[in-house]
């Protein structure tokens, strides 16, 4: 830009034009906005491939345990989830490229993950259709589901095809074969003589019945990690989650005895940490604030500990956050923040 | 160890490319375009026609209310054309042009007595002659400021010095360059509003200012005024009177209350210099410290600019753009406002201008949001900006007042944290010009 050019522009002015220094073709060219004019270079589309990449360890100690068909049941749920996203957002006339923002990839994920490593294909194929179909985007797509998606596929299936939904497999070395059931299960029906055999440890790495991605706790808590030291995720929801559990399981799971319950086995076992950390975080269906949080994840706790204790299912994790999913609105309402320097009526 | 105050945001500063330039005083321009409405507050009236011949520090418009400041003349000459002019507002404003001749431009300093022994009353006036105005952006005229109505007692004067704005050097430079100045600017006001406790409030990324100042404070010794240096943590919106507030004393103003209501007074670092000079040299209010950076400018630097400069003529003072400049922001970058041209007069509240090339505008597409709360969790004002949105977008006014939107001052740090690149800022700013 020369000198030249801005005089002109001066001219304008002292003319008292309503134009606005035509002279200089910068001036054409400027960008106006409301600011801030720098942004946080976050993003929707980085976040979510964050949490998926934080699932990687998970998903590969899962297909190390129980072998190459998890990976299978993985890669078909994410196609699925993929095509049938791209599918209705072409029907609703939509910007196509949203597949690429990693929700879809994330809900398919996340539904093979709570799968038993043992499935027929078509099983991933119909839980991953319905998680996106009906779970995300009859409700208008990202950000307006009430649910988990990856959950509610997972109901779909538990409630269409109980008997594959609840046979598992053991790990490849594990040294009892016969017993194909998840130590939850174990505790269930009470059989406390084989639950002795499956020791803290073992549920630590991953050497039991379970489904593809709950299974190595060690795993998924370096990914847990990952997601806490980017700030993606915050304390307040798993560790409200996680204590409130063990707090219960320790005060009401003993052996006739209050205050005897092994609570580590309860939190190590069945799909807690993986809810936790990954799906009850889901923000979506989480609350907004700080406090709602806190609430939230005390009412998955409490939610976890009352499927498990007196409910016909081994495991609560899933239904429990489903039902707080359904809670959320009036959490947000009845947490909603106070403002600086705010005074009662 | 400082207080904390809820949420904020950490942008990259970028203020190492005018940190180390001496503030330059290298311009004075030919022509000054003077708009008669600098600050917050009522217009002023002008009181020199078109064919005056005004002097340097000239009173050239008078202050039209209790909210208001006077004006003076910025250089030697005539006045040659009194109209509406673009302004860094959106709207035009009344506004004085004078163009010299070959007049001397010097501002010859007149010194009123011994400035120790001058009364409140008297400083006051001499700050209200000077048309000093709050030098960090909001330009709130200062003696009114300093007036506050009987019965409120201020116990603490907070010298702003934070600067939470990515890109401005201009407090920082003022507060190695005038430190002894800043602190003799510092006792006027207490003496005004009777503190005893004054503190200096800089953020722990100001290191060579922190250092200045707490060396000057330790050589000047005031046995009547208590002086403290408070190094604050670097975040943004730090700089924010009740935040500042919050940091140092802990101290929360009500909402919709004001810094007089918790006993305290929050002025700027510029503006205390302002002060000074007005006081021991009678200097009125004619020129300010301004930043120039930005990705595009040549060189970015400090300068001391005479008010009415037209941003177009200092061009040279920069070296002009070594990129296509695509934004210019007046003001920071989050708190700016962008311009659609070069010609606007530099006023007294204007603290820096931002030069942005292509790569810096960073336009990106709205997406939906996720509900991540982030934009909860950072608003300094413990607003919910999410909920806020949805109220104004469905033009439900009413529920967006209960929930507090008022409250919001518009930091911008909302839509500079949100993922999915929601404009929260543009609905705050709709909603609040709804409800008032």
């Amino acid at each position: 830009m020369s000198r030249k050019n801005t005089s002109i522009g001066l001219y304008e002015v002292r003319k008292g034009e309503n134009k606005l220094g035509v002279g200089s073709n910068m001036e054409e060219s400027l960008v106006i906005s409301i600011g801030p004019h720098i942004k946080d270079r976050l993003s929707t589309k980085k976040i979510m491939w964050a949490v998926t990449l934080s699932l990687i360890p998970a998903g590969i100690a899962g297909i190390f345990i129980f072998g190459i068909n998890s990976l299978f049941t993985i890669v078909v749920s994410i196609l699925t989830a993929i095509a049938t996203e791209a599918i209705i957002l072409a029907m609703r006339k939509k910007d196509i490229n949203a597949v690429f923002d990693g929700s879809a990839v994330l809900t398919g994920l996340l539904l093979a993950y709570n799968l038993p490593p043992q499935v027929p294909l078509w099983m991933p194929i119909a839980g991953s259709f319905f998680a996106i179909a009906i779970g995300k985007q009859v409700f208008g797509g990202l950000g307006h589901n009430i649910f988990n998606p990856a959950l509610t596929g997972r109901a779909f299936l538990m409630l269409s095809w109980p008997i594959y939904m609840t046979t598992w497999q053991n790990s490849r070395w594990s040294m009892d074969a016969i017993t194909t059931a998840t130590p939850l299960a174990l505790y269930k029906y009470k059989e406390f003589d084989l639950l002795r055999n499956v020791s803290h440890w073992n549920l630590f790495i991953g050497n039991r019945g379970g489904c593809i991605g709950e299974v190595c706790i060690v795993a998924l808590l370096i990914g847990a990690a990952y997601l806490f030291f980017k700030k993606y995720i915050t304390w307040h929801i798993p560790i409200t989650y996680i204590a409130s559990v063990a707090v219960l399981s320790w005060a009401f799971n003993g052996r006739s005895v209050l205050f005897t319950g092994d609570a580590l086995f309860f939190l190590l076992s069945g799909g807690l940490v993986l809810g936790a950390f990954f799906m009850a975080t889901d923000y979506v269906t989480s609350p907004l604030g700080a406090r709602g949080k806190i609430v939230f994840g005390i009412g998955c706790g409490v939610m976890t500990f009352l499927i498990r204790k007196f409910a016909g299912y081994p495991e609560g994790t899933s239904y429990a956050i489903l039902i707080m999913n359904a809670f959320v609105p009036i959490i947000d309402r009845y947490t909603f923040p106070k403002w600086f320097g705010w005074r009662k009526g | 160890m400082p207080y904390k105050f809820y949420g904020g945001v950490h942008p990259p500063t970028f203020k190492t490319l005018t940190l180390d330039r001496p503030i330059k005083r290298v311009f004075i321009p030919k022509r000054v375009i003077i708009p008669l409405l600098q600050h917050t507050g009522s217009p002023s009236e002008p009181i020199v026609t078109v064919g005056d011949a005004v002097k340097v520090g000239a009173v050239i418009a008078k202050p039209t209310g209790f909210i208001s400041s006077t004006i003076h003349a910025s250089i030697s000459g005539k006045v040659t054309r009194i109209a509406y002019s673009p302004t860094r507002m959106a709207s035009r404003i009344l506004s004085v042009t004078i163009e010299s001749g070959d007049e001397d431009q010097e501002f010859k300093v007149e010194r009123s007595g011994d400035p120790e022994s001058l009364s409140k009353e008297e400083l006051l006036g001499i700050i209200k002659k000077a048309g000093i105005v709050g030098m960090g952006g909001a330009a709130f005229p200062t003696q009114a400021k300093l007036s506050p109505p009987t019965g409120k007692i201020i116990d603490n004067v907070i010298l702003n010095g934070v600067e939470c704005e990515p890109y401005l050097t201009c407090d920082h430079r003022i507060m190695l360059e005038k430190t002894k100045e800043i602190l003799k600017g510092l006792e006027i006001i207490c003496k005004i509003v009777g503190a005893k406790n004054a503190y200096i409030a800089i953020e722990d990324n100001k290191l060579s200012a922190i250092y200045a100042m707490e060396k000057a404070i330790l050589t000047t010794h005031n046995s009547q005024l208590n002086t403290k240096l408070v190094v604050l943590r670097t975040k943004y919106p730090q700089g924010a009177e009740k935040q500042v507030i919050k940091s140092i004393l802990n101290l929360t103003v009500p909402a919709g209350g004001l810094p007089m209501d918790v006993g305290c007074i929050v002025q700027n670092v510029g503006t205390a210099f302002a002060i000074y000079e007005a006081v021991y040299f009678g200097k009125p209010l004619i020129e300010r410290c301004v930043t120039i950076t930005g990705s595009s400018v040549k060189e970015p630097v400090n300068l001391w600019v005479r008010i009415g400069t037209l941003l177009s003529d200092l061009v040279d003072c920069f070296g002009g753009f070594s990129k296509e400049p695509k934004k210019i922001i007046v003001g920071g970058p989050m708190m700016g406002l962008a311009q659609y041209t070069m010609d606007i007069p530099i006023t007294k509240g204007i603290s820096g201008i931002v030069f942005f090339s292509k790569d810096e505008i960073g336009e990106s597409k709205e997406s939906v949001c996720i509900r991540c709360g982030r934009c909860v969790e950072i608003c300094a004002m413990g607003l919910a900006p999410i909920a806020l949105m949805y109220r104004v977008k469905k033009e439900n006014f009413k529920e967006a007042k209960e929930l507090g939107i008022a409250n919001c001052y518009e930091c911008g740090a909302c839509a500079y944290i949100c993922p999915a690149k929601i404009p929260l800022l543009d609905y705050m700013k709709f909603g609040k010009a709804k409800i008032s």
